[in-house]
């Protein structure tokens, strides 16, 4: 289904602007991300959308042309997926993907034969029968997926829903959730703190900071052209270089850069992959600590600017921690954007 | 010296233990010997409990209908009250918690002499046992909140409502289907000891009572007031035998309740 947001804002008893007025279409079958640091307003939004939190007077919450707005949560037909899972300690697993179905009315066998059909397409057979509180924090997630999904919501909604889990099962469980959302192919939004998971699992992405949506886009789009300071640093990590900025080229403490276009009072940004160890480039830098990645190793460089600047290097070699390196950045892998106060 | 050490602290426990036991033995056998007078000797004999049957029976039921009234007064009253202080968590639900506790910390006598004040010359209501009951609900509705409310402090009730809502139960099936569930080791316990509270009370209870409305306790009062030693006592053993299970029961329910809330 269609999602439509209009003029979506939201003040806390007290005057804290949480959400400032925020429009958003989502197309059917579409995941979108809400990512942000906490406190951006991602999680206001959702539970707006949710029918959690009322927002401000004036919002208009469309559901496939159905204005939602004054519905109460239990009538908006959405699923959700908490960040705690919120399980019901009282049920089973099958109890508990079949709640939302039992709140529909639906005939007994008709629960039996839809309940089954889930667990199969979560891999839930195994636990089907067993108590929730039975359960590890992986296989929660997945009951916690199964139960919003069984009642074949209009459009999912999932509130951090891995970040209670430990990083190693966080990644699997990572694709292992782009996989089943694509496969049920729902209308899903996907709050989130992690830029990873934003990118592994959403068509689009909306990057929120300080209660309004700062940028949306396919994550290609995020990366490539971010639209401020913030999502640059946001999506992708951009490290600011501060320097002189005279007719296109920027000097550093450690040397001269040349830039792709004027950028006189702008803010010139660059990503950890673009720096280059190049013994014939311009800028000089001391080698503060090499960390091997198996792939790669990660160079912690002093000397450039007033922050340590981090640059990713391949090869079977990296230089020593003391030793002074040469570094070249391509132009046209610069970011330049207007300046911002960073978040 | 070592097993000296160890044997102080038993002996010690031991003498206390028979301390408190012993009189209740005799109590009981008191009211089983054929005249206690004459001890044992004389014989054991059911007599005295047949005798308390037939003098006492009406209040021993009396009792039980009270106690049980009691429980659905305060499970109607004090699950939903409980469940309201457990999802506004704030300065007023403290306060009226407190407000609640109240007749806790006011002596029974207190309590029965405010309601005599205020209710006693309703003739038809201050003869009723219903009159009694308002005092019991009184004394035992804050254990009833409190026990509920400590189990539903102890989980995230705010999102499993959450949780039920979105999946489309309305208030009423969120309260039956998830809070009453979850909330059942807290009701068990505060069950048990609301009707063991209510079967034992004495002071709110004598000082409300009619001639004709003689619950167990007072009725017992009554025994050992008017009756032979060997009635009484066999009195003590049907209060025993009625109490003690109640008592195991609370205990068990309660250890089960705490264990739920960690």
């Amino acid at each position: 289904m269609t999602l439509s947001l209009t003029n979506i804002a939201k003040t806390f008893p007290g005057g804290t602007k949480a959400l400032l007025p925020t429009d958003l279409d989502i197309a059917k079958g579409e995941i979108v991300s809400l990512l942000g640091p906490s406190g951006c307003g991602k999680s206001t939004l959702l539970r707006i959308i949710a029918g959690l939190e009322v927002p401000d007077p004036g919002a208009r919450i469309v559901f496939d042309g159905e204005d939602v707005t004054q519905q109460p949560v239990e009538s908006r037909k959405m699923g959700m997926v908490f960040q705690s899972y919120a399980l019901f300690p009282n049920m089973s697993v099958r109890g508990n993907i079949g709640y939302g179905l039992k709140m529909q009315n639906m005939p007994k066998p008709e629960i039996a034969a839809r309940v089954d059909e889930v667990i199969a397409l979560c891999r839930l057979e195994p636990y089907a029968d067993r108590a929730v509180t039975k359960l590890s924090g992986g296989q929660r997630q997945r009951v916690a997926l199964a139960r919003a999904m069984a009642p074949r919501p209009r459009v999912l909604l999932l509130d951090e829903p891995l970040s209670a889990l430990d990083a190693a099962l966080r990644s699997q469980l990572r694709d292992e959730l782009a996989m089943l959302l694509r496969q049920f192919g729902i209308t899903a939004i996907f709050v989130t703190h992690d830029q990873d998971e934003a990118m592994a699992i959403a068509d689009r992405v909306a990057v929120m900071s300080q209660g309004e949506v700062a940028q949306i886009g396919s994550p290609e789009a995020l990366y490539r052209n971010p639209a401020t300071g913030f999502v640059a640093r946001f999506v992708g990590d951009a490290m600011p270089l501060e320097g002189q900025i005279e007719a296109g080229r920027l000097r550093l403490p450690g040397g001269m850069l040349d830039l792709p276009e004027s950028a006189v009072g702008k803010e010139v940004l660059v990503r950890a992959e673009d720096i280059r160890i190049d013994p014939d480039g311009p800028v000089t830098a001391r080698v503060e600590t090499v960390t091997f990645l198996g792939t790669h190793y990660r160079i912690a460089l002093a000397g450039v600017g007033p922050e340590l600047l981090f640059a990713l290097h391949s090869g079977l070699s990296a230089p020593k921690p003391g030793e002074h390196v040469r570094l070249s950045i391509q132009p046209e892998a610069l970011i330049i954007l207007p300046k911002t106060v960073a978040a | 010296m070592k097993s000296y050490t160890k044997s102080i602290p038993l002996i010690v426990t031991l003498l206390a233990c028979a301390f408190l036991l012993v009189p209740i033995i005799q109590s009981v056998l008191a009211g089983l010997t054929v005249n206690y007078f004459r001890g044992l000797s004389s014989g054991l004999t059911l007599k005295w409990v047949g005798e308390v049957w037939t003098l006492y029976s009406g209040s021993i039921f009396l009792s039980i209908w009270l106690a049980l009234s009691c429980l659905a007064v305060t499970l109607v009253l004090g699950v939903p009250a409980a469940y309201a202080l457990a999802r506004n968590p704030g300065r007023a639900s403290r306060i009226l918690e407190e407000f609640i506790s109240l007749p806790l910390a006011i002596p029974g006598l207190a309590l029965a002499l405010a309601l005599l004040q205020l209710y006693g010359t309703y003739q038809g209501f201050r003869t009723s046992w219903v009159f009694i009951l308002v005092g019991h609900v009184l004394y035992t509705l804050p254990f009833m909140v409190r026990s509920v409310l400590s189990v539903l402090a102890a989980i995230d009730l705010k999102t499993l409502e959450e949780s039920a809502a979105s999946l489309g139960a309305g208030p009423a099936r969120r309260f039956i289907d998830i809070v009453v569930p979850n909330a059942l080791p807290g009701i068990l316990a505060g069950a048990l000891t609301v009707v063991t509270l209510s079967i034992g009370e004495f002071n709110l209870t004598w000082m409300l009572h009619t001639p004709l409305l003689k619950t167990l306790p007072v009725g017992l009062a009554d025994s050992y007031a008017s009756m032979r030693l060997e009635i009484a006592s066999a009195y003590t053993l049907v209060f025993f035998v009625m109490i003690v299970p109640l008592l195991m029961a609370m205990q068990w329910a309660s250890a089960r309740a705490q264990r739920i809330m960690q």
